[in-house]
């Protein structure tokens, strides 16, 4: 057997969150023991990308281990070009989520950094699973340190924003639950990604379990209307949490679009694409509108989470090469945005305590080092050619314009928006007058927080100038993709084809 | 006649462990020392234990005994596994509030020794006779149990009330059984097959004998409509028994609902299907439903064991192999998740006061770490939530509704254990994210209970991993499907 990279990385921070659950270490030694084992899952993971094949189109490092026979489940990891980046943003963002946390939690911290590792190896295990059971029983498991870290190391309306993620996300997951079992049924008693990828699924399956997964993954996303866990919860959540859930867990719906709904339901993605593109302009305009009369800083940057997540399901929904990869590149972009401007936030949270905009103002003055960054992150965020922001935008667009004109030219005016809020955020926070004295005595940022800030701004200006390696490592899946998506020759099912009775 | 080989004896050797074992206990409760009666705990266990190795050495048989009033095969096999897991669990958690609270009286293990035999006679019975033999033999341990703690007035209540209902419920599976003696002129479960599958007999006549053994069965695991003892008698009784309660006879009572509905009544499968199905949701909704207006945690698993008891009603739904399969291995989640919550309740209990209302678990997470790790694993195993055990009970139930065909009900169940969730979260967010506000009843610290916590520590380690042993278990339960 070849060297399991995948579970090993996976399940390095299960192994240390398991140690530092039933070992009691003092609190400094757990900070400590944290960032060695999440550094490690991201050495791992670097190396896999090290050793990724991007001409390749099917899966690579993939592993097979009998789980449950009688039911169909295996134990199946593999990943493409696709999820390798996820996997890689994610060991990133989890050291940085470490390090950021360093002063920032002082209660239960043992605790803290448990739910932090086993959500690393949910995360990490959602997007290496290739069977749907093991995907599904990673995708649930990420609720419960989620749920616990927005409820007891939140802000002062945790409670009510951790049961409303939990809610929301699990009552959109069991549908898709339900839709798994029916792709068993249907698809000859395997629950093997590859395997069910290979069936031409009727169009009443296609159509029914499409919308059961749409459920789940449009909840994740979030799209418009079901977006409303996410101000809640990414204001209330700790700064590690808002990185995680920023950074990581509201791509897996977009991921899950693109790896299960597309491939596997071409006729029902035909079907529902167009209402799909009408939810996400939606989500871009609205989304974009809500945030500019945003006063909390930290719901300012989770509404706008709301449009740029538009842009990623309007460009898989334009459903041409364009448009997926530029998905792509905006969920990884984003992830470091907007990974980077909640940790900016948390840092200046942790100084002042206040959200408010409105309490702050000319700090650029005092904390010369944070403005740099803050400015730099927020020009990526709306998109400044040179920055990572950009290209995904772009891309996203072109398909938007090859698909349809009109939703092209709706879409580019999300990018307006996010100008006009951005600047004017920026401008209310670093510059104009210094109106709370208080504020001249901010303590710029330190090594450890410039030494968390400075992964994200490295690789937002390097894939900002050459997003080719990111983009070549996804070409063969993307093609692959598509190819299917043709080969299939996508028929838009009607509304008898589907009714089952 | 009944042939009656003194050699076919040996097939039976669980049972007369656990007889043997609890005639000692009730006998030795009277001669030993009250301080040496917390031993006889020790005997009880290894009684079971025996009883267990005894079910586990004849595993293999496949046998009808005495002109098949008895079967030991390995669908009876797995239901003896089962109640032995539940008696070890039942008297590993009662050991010290028995001390303090019952009376330190021990002919408690005897009792629940015997209803375990009860439950494993339902489950081997071959006859309806049997069958009401074991749910007697059950039935009246149990109402004694319930009402163990004689100077306290909910016990008491629990105890009659249990009783009352109980017997009419057994008074309904009689009227039925001699139903089906007038229209087959047998009581035995495979004659009374044949005859309903050769036809000819009164239908309204089946129809309602039918109704009336699953309206007996259906009382036994707490389904709605006839669900309404459960709560009170589930908070009255003491929370040893009722943890013992809420697995035992629950796995009993679909025990019989499986052996006789699939093999006596496959024929009348579509008469009952239906009933199956409303029973299904009225029991998942009314469970799940209440159980979020209460504010007593004993009271609210109450209520959220009757929930569980509809979504294992989807397994019988359709009568098919996967979803007796699937009953089969929920029961044993259920079991393990389940003498885990009310475990935490026995474990964190005071030397006066118990730990009941959601005040009392307030700031469990600080107070008591392991506790509320314990809590929040059984939590989430109820709710469905993986990697937990709960969650591939409800994996493999609902893959056989979908299967049987009955993709929407599998959808109600699934929404179902989404509104459950609201009720297990209020739990961990007391647990985790309020303060402490005392316990209720009295101060102090838990009093030490190494044995209970023992049982508790095994239960979570197993709810957790319980996905290693997936295949194994999985194999089992297909392995042990009743005769159909």
């Amino acid at each position: 057997m070849k060297f399991p990279i995948l579970s090993l990385t996976t399940y390095i921070p299960l192994v240390g969150a398991l140690y530092l659950l039933f070992m009691k270490e003092h609190e400094g030694m757990v900070r400590r023991l944290s960032l060695a084992v999440s550094l490690a899952a991201f050495a791992l993971s670097v190396l896999m990308l090290g050793h990724f094949d991007p001409k390749t189109s099917g899966f690579q490092f993939v592993e097979t281990l009998e789980w449950a026979p009688s039911l169909g489940v295996t134990y199946k990891m593999g990943v493409d070009g696709v999820s390798v980046l996820f996997i890689v943003l994610t060991t990133v963002l989890t050291v940085l989520s470490v390090l950021v946390s360093w002063t920032q939690v002082k209660k239960y911290v043992r605790e803290f950094h448990v739910a932090l590792l086993v959500m690393e190896s949910a995360m990490l295990g959602v997007f290496s699973a290739l069977d749907l059971v093991l995907f599904y029983v990673f995708w649930e498991v990420m609720l419960i340190p989620m749920f616990l870290m927005i409820g007891i190391w939140g802000g002062p309306n945790r409670i009510y924003a951790a049961v409303k993620f939990f809610l929301y996300t699990l009552a959109g997951s069991v549908l898709m639950l339900i839709g798994i079992i029916v792709l068993y049924v249907h698809g000859g008693k395997t629950f093997d990604v590859a395997a069910l990828l290979q069936v031409k699924f009727a169009a009443p399956v296609q159509f029914w379990v499409f919308l059961a997964f749409f459920a789940a993954f449009a909840v994740k996303v979030p799209m418009w209307p079901v977006h409303t866990w996410l101000p809640d919860a990414h204001t209330e959540a700790p700064t590690a949490g808002s990185v995680i859930l920023a950074g990581v867990l509201i791509k897996m719906g977009a991921y899950g679009f693109l790896r299960f709904s597309l491939p596997m339901f071409p006729d029902a993605t035909a079907t529902f694409a167009p209402y799909i593109l009408a939810l996400s302009l939606v989500a871009i305009i609205y989304g974009a509108l809500v945030t500019l009369v945003q006063t909390d800083l930290k719901k300012l940057i989770a509404y706008s989470s709301v449009s740029h997540m538009g842009f990623v399901t309007l460009g898989i929904f334009a459903l041409n090469r364009q448009g997926i990869e530029g998905g792509i590149m905006q969920m990884v972009n984003h992830g470091i945005i907007t990974g980077a401007l909640f940790l900016l936030v948390g840092i200046i949270y942790e100084r002042t305590h206040s959200r408010e905009i409105s309490a702050y103002g000319g700090i650029a003055r005092s904390v010369p080092r944070y403005a740099a960054f803050f400015v730099l992150f927020v020009l990526a965020s709306l998109g400044l050619p040179g920055l990572n922001g950009f290209v995904g935008e772009f891309l996203v667009i072109l398909g938007a314009f090859q698909r349809d004109r009109v939703v092209g030219v709706l879409a580019m005016t999300g990018i307006i928006l996010a100008a006009v809020y951005l600047l004017w955020m920026t401008q209310r926070v670093l510059f104009q007058e210094m109106t709370h004295p208080e504020n001249e005595k901010l303590a710029d940022i330190d090594t450890r927080e410039f030494i968390t800030l400075l992964p994200l701004a490295v690789l937002s200006v390097f894939l900002g100038v050459y997003p080719n390696p990111a983009l070549s490592v996804m070409h063969a899946s993307v093609d692959q993709l598509m190819a299917k998506m043709e080969a299939h020759r996508a028929a838009v099912i009607s509304w008898s084809q589907a009714w089952p009775f | 006649m009944i042939q009656f080989n003194t050699g076919d004896l040996v097939w039976l050797l669980p049972e007369i462990i656990l007889f043997v074992t609890a005639s000692a206990v009730v006998l030795m409760s009277v001669i030993v020392r009250p301080q040496a009666r917390p031993g006889l705990a020790a005997l009880a266990v290894i009684g079971a234990l025996a009883a267990g190795w005894a079910a586990y050495g004849l595993r293999d048989g496949n046998v009808e005994l005495f002109s098949r009033m008895v079967i030991v095969d390995p669908f009876a096999t797995y239901f003896r596994y089962l109640f032995v897991l539940a008696v070890l669990g039942g008297v590993l958690l009662s050991v010290r509030t028995l001390e303090t609270e019952g009376g330190n009286r021990s002919e408690y293990y005897g009792l629940m020794l015997f209803a375990a035999i009860g439950m494993m006679v339902m489950a081997e019975a071959g006859d309806l006779l049997m069958v009401y033999i074991g749910l007697e033999l059950m039935s009246l341990s149990l109402y004694v149990l319930a009402g163990f703690y004689r100077r306290e007035t909910r016990s008491n209540e629990a105890a009659i009330k249990y009783f009352i209902l109980g017997t009419l419920a057994s008074g309904v599976f009689v009227y039925g059984l001699s139903l089906l003696y007038g229209l087959t002129g047998t009581t035995s479960i495979r004659a009374i097959g044949e005859a309903v599958a050769a036809g000819g007999l009164s239908r309204p006549a089946l129809v309602l004998a039918v109704a009336m053994v699953g309206t007996a069965f259906a009382f036994k695991v707490s389904a709605v409509p006839f669900h309404m003892w459960t709560p009170d008698v589930y908070e009255g009784a003491p929370t040893p028994v009722t943890a013992f309660m809420s697995v035992g006879p629950k796995a009993a009572g679909f025990a019989v609902f499986l052996r006789v509905f699939l093999e006596a009544f496959p024929a009348a499968q579509p008469d009952w299907n239906n009933f199956a199905i409303v029973l299904s949701i009225l029991t998942m909704a009314v469970g799940n439903v209440i159980a979020i207006a209460q504010t007593s945690v004993k009271r609210m698993l109450a209520y959220s064991s009757i929930g569980h008891a509809g979504y294992i009603l989807i397994g019988l739904v359709g009568g098919t192999a996967a979803g007796a399969g699937a009953v089969l291995f929920y029961l044993l989640m259920y079991t393990i998740t389940n003498l885990g919550a009310f475990g935490i309740l026995v474990v964190l209990q005071r030397e006066k006061g118990r730990v009941e209302t959601l005040d009392d678990f307030a700031g469990l997470g600080k107070t008591h770490p392991a506790a509320a790790l314990g809590m929040l694993v059984f939590l989430f195993s109820l709710t469905g939530i993986p990697p937990m055990a709960g969650f591939f009970g409800k994996f493999y139930l609902f893959t056989a509704a979908v299967q049987a065909g009955y993709v929407w009900l599998a959808v109600v169940g699934v929404l179902m254990s989404a509104v459950s969730a609201f009720y297990y979260l209020r739990v961990v967010l007391a647990m985790y994210m309020q303060e402490p506000v005392g316990i209720g009843g009295g101060a102090g610290e838990p009093m030490p209970q190494p044995r209970a916590v023992l049982a508790v520590t095994i239960a979570a380690f197993l709810t957790v991993g319980i996905g290693i042993l997936l295949n194994p278990l999985l194999s089992l339960a297909a392995a042990s499907l009743p005769k159909m």
